[in-house]
This record gives C-alpha cells, structure tokens and sequence, in this order.
C-alpha cells in the first residue's frame, strides 16, 4: 500500500529532512515535500507533518509567523476534514498558534535549551497516532527545544485530561510544562502535537527507536479504516 | 500615525525570564526589587485613519496570543513629517 504523505517546510525548519526520512523508512514510501509559501496541498493525502526546527527565526513567538504563511490555511482546512496532522517540537508550536490545538508553548522554566532524551508514558494508546503503544508504557523520544514549557487554563488542562487528549506525559518534569504534557490532541483526534521527536528516534543506532511505531500507528489506522 | 502596542504575559503565567532579570538585579546588589515580568513593545506607523476595530485585529491575529497574554494599545499621535 502506498503512503501518501506530505511534510511542510518553513523557512528555518531544519528537522524537515529528519521527518521525511523517518517516513519513507517506515512506510517505504519517500513524503512529498511542501513550501511554506504554496497555497495548496497535493491531493489525497494520508498525513501531514509539521517539522521541528525555528521557522522564521521564532520572531515574535516561537510558531507565530508559519502558522499565518500561506500553506496553513490549506492544512487547516485538510486537518478539519479528517486527515491526520503531526507536529513535531515547532510543528507543536505552529499547531497551537493556527488555534488547531489548544494552550501555548512557552520559554523552559529553567531558562536552558533542553536537548536529552525524556521517558515518556503513553497515557492514550487509543488514537491513530499511538495505537501500535501499549497503554501507560515507558517510551524514550529524544527533546531538544527551548520553548517546549506547555501551557493552558485549568479548565482548559481538565477538559483536555478527561477527554483523554493527553497522547504523551514525560515521566519526570522536563521543561515546566504544566501537569508534564508533552503531547496533546485535537478534539476528533486527527491532530497530535509533541515537543518529543519520534523523528529521531527510529532505529536503535540513533539511541532509540521508540519513535517508530508512531509513525506505524498512522499507517495502520489507514489500512484499518 | 503611530501606534505603540503593549503585549504582556496575563497575570498568573510563570514568566522564566522575568524571573531570571529578577535574580540578577538581586546578584547586582538592588534590594526590594519584589518582581519582574518582560512584555514586548511593537510601534507601528499606521495609515491615518486606521480604524480601532482594525489595530484590535491585528493584535488578536497575530501580535499577541491571547492564550497567554494581553495588549494594550496607545497612540502617539500623527505621523510627522520626515
């Protein structure tokens, strides 16, 4: 079966590689690669993949500027009708800033960049990102951001937590980020950010491959729909 | 004319670098300094004219997230001539 998926480059964006390699290993199918500046999609996509990196240098806020470049208006709406949205690090940071996903990324609490890889606990193993996780297991997905502190609301954290919208949780506190998010969903479960990168972590010689079935949970959520 | 927006973190949001400022004025010695919180300043040369409702867009479009912060917008007066 072929994968057709796309990965977004923004000027700055420099996991954008890393991402497209990550697919085309798993799927075995190279991504088709989008500018920033176009305006359309490529039609019949299975999943889009915003990568990390520092689009527009994170002038004004870390995520602001690529999420109002041309191409955003075009994954907002394919996001709105159903096709499966991943960002990664500053992908996470577009997704919040397009309103696609709720709360805000802030400066680390501590200030440092912060480049190690974090345990992470699958709080959700039932959506299309995490279906091939075991529920509440240890995974080990590297961070590398200084603008990965997550926040929202109270309200906004309780309504997320009870709808099971929290995919990941580091396991002991990372950046400040509040009740340890590290990934989080859209409402219908089409759109997953996460400050980890699964990205870089696909194969064991890289120091980990539990980023992998990430990747094999979307594909198998296609051939199961 | 111009116009001068205030964009600050909403009361309550963990400010690290404010923070941070706030332990180096204690390192320099400054006593009774009680807290720090770092806005941003953007000034804009706007057609004259330009309505209230159309600056209030431009903040909640893009100048300030409204998740974690809060403008407040100033005019400074007319252009003048250069």
């Amino acid at each position: 079966m072929s994968f057709r998926a796309a990965v977004i480059t923004f000027p700055g964006s420099n996991c954008d590689r890393d991402m497209a390699v990550a697919i085309e290993q798993v799927s075995g199918t190279a991504p088709l690669r989008v500018w920033h500046g176009d305006d359309a999609l490529p039609q019949g996509l299975d999943f889009i993949a915003l990568p990390g990196g520092f689009s527009y240098g994170d002038y004004l806020r870390s995520g602001a500027m690529a999420s109002r470049s041309p191409i955003m208006k075009a994954v907002v709406k394919a996001a709105e009708a159903g096709v499966p949205v991943l960002g990664v690090c500053n992908g996470f940071q577009v997704l919040t800033e397009a309103g696609l996903l709720p709360g805000a990324l802030m400066r680390n609490a501590g200030q440092n960049f912060i480049c190690r890889t974090m345990p992470l606990t699958v709080e959700n193993n039932q959506t299309l990102f995490t279906s091939a996780y075991e529920a509440g297991e240890t995974v080990r997905i590297p961070v590398a951001h200084h603008d990965g502190n997550f926040f929202a609301d109270e309200d906004t954290l309780d309504r997320i937590e009870g709808e099971g919208r929290v995919a990941f949780r580091y396991t002991e506190p990372c950046n400040g980020s509040r009740r340890d998010i590290a990934g989080i969903l859209n409402a219908s479960g089409n759109v997953l950010g996460m400050m980890p990168h699964p990205e870089r972590a696909i194969e064991d010689v890289l120091g980990s491959s539990d980023g992998r079935r990430l990747y094999e949970s979307v594909m198998g959520s296609l051939v199961s729909a | 004319m111009k116009v001068r927006v205030l964009v600050r973190l909403k009361p309550g949001v963990l400010d690290p670098q404010g923070r941070a400022v706030h332990h180096s004025l204690e390192g320099l010695g400054f006593e009774g300094v009680e807290d720090v919180r770092i806005g941003r300043v953007i000034e804009m040369d706007l057609a004259d004219g330009t309505s209230d409702a159309a600056i209030d867009d431009m903040c909640q479009k893009l100048l300030a997230n409204m998740v974690i912060e809060d403008y407040s917008i100033e005019k400074l007066g007319q252009t003048e001539p250069a």
